[in-house]
């Protein structure tokens, strides 16, 4: 039960969180049925090939398979895809990616279902693969898709850059950076239960991140409507933008309806490194032009994504790739082109950034180098081009609120360093220290309506009102459904409320994604909130004048701790008295403030709802003769606007500073010709608890006045400048020029 | 091929010899309906799947069902001592640890042996110790801090 | 639907090696069990010696310590770290807490992976294996157990019994190095061990795409007798040169994970500072 003190700025504990140390908490992996049947994916072994032919019936002739299924049994959509639908639900005529899905078989066990996939014969003739994103952007590569290589292309040209050429600086730094592809590594594997409805429709029990942007695609797919499918947010063991795309949804329910049986999909380890889209792997060309004083005059940049074989979210990570491209500093002119390109790598899609990681990397390595070659510290460069309020972004957007990047770098500054260790000298060992700043939007930009729905009932029960909060809102851990149980609290003035899950049923919450949920979800639990309050205040002042106390009634009234207060403080009424049997049941629609497209010639535009804002320290010790890395210190500072929870503000801190810290030095799917070469724990590395260091957190409370509550997205930040600040002070230790992540011991100690 | 008998959480349960080729975490999660021990790579790397085999801390999936024959195993639910938490539970509870939540039932077993073997155990000692342990959400902090409270310890007195 | 034999004792567990030679033994599971969950291993039955009571024992002999191979390696970096430092200390770096309570040396030597951490102490100690049939049992000297392209010694009908490592008066060391600096996968390996009493110096080495093995010409600048006596601090070349000959011994592979060049490096790197620092215990400690 909550109480009056967890509502806002409180640390109560997570309502799934008891369950969870149980171990009784439901992932969608541990659901079953008794009458279920098990389905596996047959999926190509190869980046390119023509499908020749595709021969079941090996699959059908072993003892316990139900059902086997093509491409041609897909009744409706046969590709799928969140803004461009050109990825087969089952691939048909050509693969073009390492594990694309081509068959699924069910049976009654989960082991004939695999012996049985193994039986399919699927004729290949195999083609060369487009394997390079900067290629394949050249005239005459070779196609991925009939319409030509490029996804996407964002241009902004902002200043001087829109009329002619960039202005000369004094000072010109050039750099190619290149960062490789990151898995999201979430724990729980792609996994759901699919229950045909007996409606001719279907519910399905899944891991997700967009309950309903999972069920327009399914509904689509299978040649449903909308509300023949339901979608019913299962456990989820972690998200980090992995499960945005569809995985097992479509194969789960087409099979659950053609069978009449509930099927269950739960995807191998191995099997997850194929099943989701990664981290775009990029190549990144800047220039950056200053002043001798290292005041920023432009920023040149060129930024290819390699988005893979399928389109997956590469449109909009395109558009925020070139929108992060010049970091939090003010940047007078720049030219900034973003592509993001097919080839026949894995397809690519949402991370924790979303297209603004890599171009982190590449703009704050700039600042090292232009810090160098002017001989100036690295905070004081960042300090002296810092965004603050009312600063200007190279899309021409104006910065109405909070932006204290050169606050955060200072406090970080201003930390004592760790001290060092005794010895430095054996093994041969340097110490360094690195900063790093960024910035990232919150929501969807450029005029996407990402609204969230909440609904919000208050009854009375023994005695005490009790309220209801319900949202689809996907947890994936993060811990939304306890931030709005915390909004809920505080603005209702109520201490028992409960959150309820919500399925499609009820109206959108918005994908969990762009760390957006507690502005818009968060957002929509208020606006319902203040509509109960208000009914509230409408009941009490009937009621009091029923009471014959038409001066109260006529004054002015509050909820407060589940009374009605009077102007002096007195309590009026209880809330329970003034709402007697009445249920109110208020539902909200919260959209956040309009943005606007980019113009599509110089890329200018108010599309971001908001910005936030971190910055990192980084202090390593390397072993100068093996060039191994050892992350001695990691501190942060974030301004989340208002800190609704500060110990899970605290929680997505940590979790993305490691995630930074695997990017910046472990993590990389590994590719050969297109083909995956460690999709396993032993081969693709996370980082341990032996890896990550104790990290220190300051949060910044700087309220976002546009915002609800005054809130910051949280959940991104922390993977940006994590990254950069670690290589940044890899290079302070051993003065070599590091382009790459994840640095590897061998860039740091060449050997011939 | 003879009937597996194994003693989970202090109650015997069955399965029939075809299971005996199977991992440990197979037949505990899809047999018995042990669903808190967790498949989150089923190769050894990342713990999710750690039980007490014999007292001695293990990854369920790589061990055969064969081995475990007449053997005692603990998950999760075994470890609350009638109903209430044990300090590692109550912890990672108390310093807010849990996120999505799947590598826990795993990071409690592995955290619960090690207190038992070593009650206070200095903050390297945890990290060393749990590495087998991986998390995705919470870059182990509160993890690790909620360790040390569990075993009496602040972080300042861990000698760290 | 994989069989499993159960052996329930070790005379048993001959028998039904010779009987059933396809069967694929399996101790501690932390190799096999990967391997099959890969689909790299389809065994036809599976040969469980986990619990046979006769290779879960240790016992030290006069000169040497008697290792059963169903020995575990949170045992040998637990309990042997007084009598054979080196090959506790390359156990107590294995996988994980769980991967070392179940994996055993006998398991390691039989998978004879190129990362393996034991191999290049076993070979550094002069370690032998004891590999025991239905009809017969023979030592095989470490150096002549693994065989190229990941092959072992091990014959048809034949098991890892035991392991007998000599304990010399010394010193000794064991380094590796990986990636990240938890549950660490060897990109390679070095141990030394300073041996007083014979006055030499054994230096074992692993990494992937190579047989694990010795370093005799390496070793060779330690025979000079006058240096043990006079306990010679080791001037900077010899350290350089002694690197450089383990380099150049070393036939390391390239992977995802490393290239050949840098194993070769490393492994230089590892064999120039393990020399000083059990050359410098020696010299510091009693005559």
């Amino acid at each position: 039960m909550t109480r009056l003190t967890d509502g806002i700025g409180a640390s109560p504990r997570h309502q799934d969180a008891e369950a969870k140390v149980r171990g009784g908490f439901a992932y969608s992996s541990d659901l079953s049925r008794d009458d279920m049947v098990w389905a596996v994916t047959l999926r190509s072994p190869h980046p390119h090939a023509r499908i020749t032919a595709i021969d079941t019936s090996a699959a059908w002739a072993v003892p316990g398979v139900r059902d086997v299924i093509t491409h041609r049994d897909i009744p409706g959509e046969k590709r799928y895809g969140q803004m461009k639908p050109d990825q087969p639900v089952l691939a048909f005529g050509t693969v073009r990616y390492h594990g694309e899905p081509v068959a699924v078989v069910a049976a009654d066990d989960l082991r004939t279902a695999r012996r049985a996939a193994g039986r399919i014969r699927v004729g290949y003739e195999v083609r060369a693969p487009v394997v390079d994103a900067v290629a394949a952007l050249r005239p005459g590569s070779a196609l991925v898709h009939p319409d030509g290589n490029v996804v996407a292309h964002t241009r902004i040209r902002h200043g001087v850059a829109q009329s002619g050429d960039l202005p000369r600086a004094p000072v010109v730094v050039r750099g190619e950076y290149a960062v490789k592809m990151q898995d999201q590594a979430f724990l729980g594997p792609e996994s759901g239960l699919a229950v045909p409805a007996g409606d001719g429709g279907v519910e399905l029990y899944v891991a997700t991140q967009g309950p309903h942007t999972d069920r327009q695609q399914v509904a689509a797919c299978l040649a449903l409507s909308q509300n023949k499918v339901v979608i019913k947010p299962a456990g989820v063991g972690g998200a980090f933008g992995g499960r945005e795309d569809l995985s097992v949804q479509v194969h789960a329910c087409l099979i659950a309806l053609r069978l009449g049986l509930p099927v269950k999909m739960c995807y191998s380890r191995r099997e997850s490194f194929f099943g989701h889209p990664h981290r775009h792997a990029a190549v990144l060309r800047y220039t950056h032009g200053a002043d001798r004083d290292g005041t920023l005059i432009y920023v040149q940049a060129e930024i290819i994504l390699d988005g893979g074989a399928y389109a997956s979210s590469s449109p909009a990570i395109t558009g925020n790739a070139a929108t992060h491209a010049v970091g939090p500093y003010r940047v007078p002119n720049a030219a900034v082109d973003a592509w993001a390109m097919y080839t026949n790598n894995p397809p690519c899609g949402a991370m924790r950034g979303f297209g603004t990681v890599q171009p982190c990397f590449a703009y704050e390595s700039q600042m090292d180098k232009l810090a160098a070659a002017i001989g100036a510290d690295p905070v004081a460069v960042r300090l002296r081009n810092a965004l603050g309020e009312g600063g200007r972004l190279p899309t021409g957007q104006v910065l109405d609120g909070p932006a204290p990047v050169a606050h955060l770098l200072s406090r970080l500054r201003d930390l004592p360093v760790p001290a060092d260790p005794d010895s430095l000298e054996s093994p041969p060992r340097a110490r360094g220290v690195g900063y790093a700043a960024c910035l990232k939007n919150t929501a969807f930009s450029e005029g996407f309506d990402d609204y969230s729905t909440a609904r919000v009932r208050l009854r009375v029960a023994g005695g005490q009102p009790v309220a209801t909060v319900i949202t689809a809102a996907a947890e994936v851990g993060q811990g939304i459904l306890g931030v709005v149980r915390q909004i809920a609290v505080s603005e209702l003035g109520i201490g028992d409320v409960e959150v309820e899950q919500a399925d499609t049923v009820f109206g959108p919450a918005g994908t969990t994604a762009a760390s957006r949920q507690t502005y818009v979800t968060g957002g929509a639990v208020r606006a319902a909130c203040l509509s109960v309050r208000d009914e509230i205040l409408a009941l009490a002042r009937k009621t009091l004048v029923r009471e014959h106390a038409p001066a109260i009634a006529a004054g002015s009234l509050a909820v407060r701790d589940g009374m009605i207060v009077d102007g002096s403080g007195r309590v009026a009424a209880t809330v329970a008295d003034v709402i007697g049997t009445t249920v109110i049941d208020k539902t909200a629609e919260f959209h956040h403030r309009p943005t606007y497209p980019l113009d599509p010639v110089n890329g200018q535009g108010d599309s971001a709802v908001q910005f936030g804002f971190a910055a990192h320290r980084a202090v390593v010790d390397v072993d100068l003769e093996l060039g191994l890395v050892t992350v001695v210190e990691l501190a942060t500072a974030q301004d989340v606007g208002r800190a609704i929870n500060p110990v899970a503000i605290a929680g997505q801190l940590h979790g993305g500073t490691a995630q930074g810290l695997g990017l910046a030095l472990m993590e990389e799917i590994k590719l050969d010709s297109g083909h995956v070469l460690n999709p396993s724990f032993a081969t693709y590395l996370v980082p341990t608890m032996r890896d990550v260091p104790p990290i220190r957190t300051d949060i910044v409370e700087m309220a976002d006045p546009h915002a609800p509550l005054g809130v910051r997205g949280v959940g991104e930040l922390p993977a940006h400048s994590s990254t950069a600040a670690i290589v940044a002070a890899i290079r302070a230790a051993t003065g070599r020029w590091l382009n790459r992540v994840p640095v590897s011991p061998e860039d740091i100690t060449p050997c011939a | 091929m003879t009937q597996l008998s194994v003693t989970v959480n202090g109650k015997r349960y069955q399965a029939d010899g075809s299971a005996e080729g199977e991992s440990l975490l197979f037949v505990l999660r899809e047999r018995w309906g042990f669903t808190s021990v967790k498949n989150a790579c089923e190769e050894g790397e990342c713990g999710g799947c750690a039980v007490l085999l014999d007292d001695v801390l293990a990854n369920s999936c790589l061990v055969l069902a064969a081995q475990a024959d007449g053997a005692s195993v603990t998950t999760v639910e075994g470890l609350h001592d009638g109903g209430s938490l044990h300090p590692v539970q109550r912890a990672l509870l108390d310093e807010g640890a849990v996120q999505c939540g799947f590598c826990i039932p795993g990071m409690v077993m592995a955290a619960s042996d090690l207190l038992r073997r070593c009650p206070r155990p200095p903050e390297a000692v945890i990290r060393w110790e749990l590495a087998g342990n991986l998390c995705r959400c919470t870059g182990y902090q509160k993890i690790v801090e909620a360790v040390l409270r569990a075993a009496g310890t602040t972080r300042e007195a861990s000698g760290t | 639907m994989t069989p499993v034999l159960r052996p329930r004792d070790w005379h048993e567990a001959l028998s039904l090696r010779s009987a059933r030679e396809t069967a694929v033994p399996i101790a501690g599971g932390t190799g096999v069990m990967v391997a099959m969950q890969r689909d790299d291993l389809r065994p036809e039955a599976l040969l469980d010696l986990s619990r046979i009571p006769e290779l879960r024992r240790c016992r030290a002999e006069a000169d040497h310590i008697h290792i059963g191979s169903g020995v575990t390696y949170t045992y040998i970096s637990e309990r042997l770290s007084a009598s054979l430092p080196g090959l506790a200390a390359a156990a107590g770096g294995v996988g994980s807490r769980q991967v070392r309570n179940r994996g055993t040396i006998g398991g390691s030597l039989g998978t004879a992976s190129a990362a393996g951490d034991i191999d290049p102490v076993l070979l550094a100690c002069g370690a032998d294996i004891k590999l025991t049939s239905a009809g017969r049992s023979r030592w095989v000297p470490a150096g002549d157990f693994y065989l190229p392209a990941g092959r072992t010694a091990l014959g048809v009908g034949e098991l890892i019994e035991a392991v007998r490592v000599p304990v010399s008066p010394g010193f000794q060391r064991f380094t590796k190095i990986g990636r990240r600096r938890g549950v660490v996968k060897a990109i390679c390996s070095v141990a030394m061990v300073l041996d007083r009493a014979a006055m030499r110096v054994r230096v074992g080495m692993a990494a992937a795409g190579m047989v694990p093995c010795r370093v005799p010409a390496a070793e060779e600048l330690l025979a000079d007798a006058a240096l043990w006596r006079g306990r010679t601090p080791l001037g900077g070349e010899l350290l350089e040169q002694f690197g450089r000959l383990v380099a150049r011994t070393a036939d390391p592979g390239s992977d995802h994970a490393a290239t050949a060049a840098y194993r070769r490096h490393a492994l230089a790197v590892l064999a120039r500072r393990g020399l000083a620092d059990v050359w410098g215990r020696y010299r510091e400690s009693e005559p």
